[in-house]
């Protein structure tokens, strides 16, 4: 067995404030294997930062063991630096500098021969788009293009694992599709990815596994589809070509609401395969066509509506 | 990993980074240079005459009173500047990133720190030329102007660590920019622009006893020929001492923040 890439065990933390301490963390455990990508989902304010912050060694846990990269967090902290990489939420480049300047900035600081260093940069401003601007001061830049070079800042040290948080925050939709790409070539690559995110689109696209956070706790955790099917409300929408197949269906299945004007049945159903299968295995057998068929799962956003009682709000 | 070599590396590595803010970003260090060169004209030209006379010379013998009391303001302005600069960095990102990095911690302040030494020398030296140009006459010699350079690093170097931990304990960089201020007013509360024996008592004693006034008798000893006595120790003392603990301070709140 290999040594999961983050092992947490009741992680907390929690900050001094007017009226007793404010729990932000309150025992939280966390596996995630080498070479996936986990995502820590949440609103603002859940813990998803602290919790970046803790496993990147920025700040100490009031408590809990957790290894990182098979080092332990508190004992080794150097070690786990070594390890990791970290894209923050605020763009962590120097803006007096150029993009290339920052880029060798982390060369040196990684101890990379000058060669080296030059190579490295020039691969990853090519890499992140980045190139035109290099010699340009990284305040010249636009949000897009500042986080690429965070993130190609962060590479350089070819970290094996990554923590991002909330990588997209403030992007427009075409910059967060770049970024989404550029996170899949890495895991590609093997590299382990946690990733904070508000978004649920963004957890739904990336992540292996998603964990949901909500005021400290972690409140579910799965694969998006195991998360979608804890929930109820998804159902299979059927449109038939004629008024007596709907009657005929409606019959048949004993279950559903049709809508005669538009000739479509919504059938409830977790909308799994096998629900499905069954369900047209079924019709078939009693030779009712059915003209066009789609399965309407709930969202990530449903999950969280259902499990906090709450709009995920942002 | 935390070997020396490594430290040291990491250390010139921010040194770098600092030097290249430093030529970013010019308009603080004009700033900073300005100021000082100001107040050395306003006094020379302005009040020099009257003050000369007072401290039974003319306004010649008065410019070259007054140097080394502009040269520890230049100085003290200056850390104004580093301590912006430091609470500035850590509002960013950047050293963020820097505090998950396997580097040397201290690097990253050590970068700050003789970034603005550098930039305090070379504030010095252009004071110097401008109060060569208006008729300051040194009667100093190699080994003379070689320990100014020293006693002046040291200096340097005790308010830019003092500026540092100032601007680290700054909640914003606005308040990191009144915090050194006091340092700006030690040289009027000492031998800088007027003899201390001409204060009233409280004053004097004060001028007398607090850090600066040492350093510049020393300075104007080793320029002037005046008497240094013992001086130079106290103001060698005076620098390591508030280096040392400037240093510690800075180091232990960085590591906690």
């Amino acid at each position: 067995m290999t040594t999961p890439a983050i092992a947490a065990n009741g992680l907390r933390k929690s900050y001094p404030g007017k009226g007793g301490d404010k729990v932000v963390l309150d025992g939280i455990d966390l596996t995630v294997p080498e070479g996936t990508v986990f995502s820590l989902l949440g609103p603002n304010g859940a813990g998803k930062t602290t919790a970046v912050q803790i496993l990147s060694t920025l700040i100490p846990a009031d408590g809990g063991t957790v290894r990182v990269a098979g080092h332990d967090l508190a004992r080794s902290p150097d070690d786990v630096r070594g390890a990791i990489g970290v894209t923050g939420q605020y763009s962590a480049v120097d803006k007096l500098l150029t993009g290339e300047e920052n880029l060798l900035l982390m060369a040196d600081l990684h101890h990379l021969s000058r060669r080296d260093g030059r190579r490295r940069a020039a691969e990853l401003l090519d890499r992140f788009d980045l190139a035109d601007a290099a010699r340009k001061p990284a305040s010249a830049y636009s949000g897009g293009m500042q986080r690429r070079l965070d993130l190609a800042m962060t590479l350089v040290g070819d970290p094996r694992l990554i923590f991002l948080d909330e990588p997209t925050t403030g992007l427009d939709p075409r910059s967060r599709r770049s970024m989404w790409q550029i996170v899949r070539e890495l895991v590609a690559g093997g590299v382990t990815i946690f990733l904070t995110t508000q978004y649920l689109e963004e957890a739904d696209e990336l992540a292996d596994r998603i964990a949901l956070l909500d005021r400290g706790r972690l409140i579910a955790e799965g694969t998006a589809d195991e998360l979608k099917r804890r929930i109820p409300g998804g159902h299979i929408r059927l449109t038939f070509a004629g008024a007596h197949l709907l009657d005929a269906a409606r019959r048949v299945l004993d279950e559903g609401v049709a809508d005669p004007d538009a000739l479509t049945l919504r059938v409830p159903s977790d909308g799994g395969v096998r629900a499905v299968r069954e369900l047209l295995v079924l019709l078939d057998e009693r030779g009712i066509d059915v003209a066009e068929m789609s399965v309407h799962t709930p969202d990530l956003d449903d999950v969280f509506l259902t499990l906090t009682g709450r709009e995920a709000t942002r | 990993m935390n070997s020396p070599a490594l430290a040291l590396r990491d250390s010139a590595t921010m040194t770098r980074r600092q030097l290249k803010r430093l030529l970013r970003y010019p308009s603080m260090t004009v700033q900073l240079v300005i100021t000082p060169v100001i107040i050395l004209l306003l006094f020379v030209y302005v009040l020099g005459g009257t003050l000369g006379a007072g401290i039974g010379g003319g306004r010649d013998a008065y410019v070259a009173y007054i140097v080394p009391g502009i040269l520890l303001m230049a100085a003290a302005t200056a850390a104004t500047g580093t301590a912006v600069m430091v609470a500035t960095d850590m509002t960013e990102g950047i050293v963020a990133r820097f505090r998950t990095m396997r580097i040397s911690r201290a690097s990253v302040l050590t970068g700050h720190v003789v970034g603005a030494v550098v930039q305090q020398l070379l504030g010095m030296a252009v004071l110097i030329g401008i109060a060569l140009a208006i008729g300051f006459r040194p009667n100093a010699t190699a080994a003379e102007w070689l320990a100014v350079t020293g006693l002046l690093t040291l200096f340097a170097l005790a308010v830019t660590w003092l500026a540092v931990a100032l601007g680290l304990r700054s909640p914003t960089p606005e308040a990191a920019s009144n915090a050194p201020m006091p340092l700006i007013l030690l040289p009027f509360l000492g031998s800088g622009f007027v003899p201390t024996d001409s204060m009233p008592t409280v004053l004097r004693w004060f001028a007398e006893y607090q850090p600066f006034t040492p350093i510049m008798e020393t300075v104007r000893g080793l320029l002037l020929g005046t008497a240094i006595g013992d001086s130079a120790a106290i103001a060698t003392a005076w620098c390591a001492g508030i280096t040392a603990l400037s240093y510690l301070w800075a180091k232990r709140t960085f590591d906690k923040a």
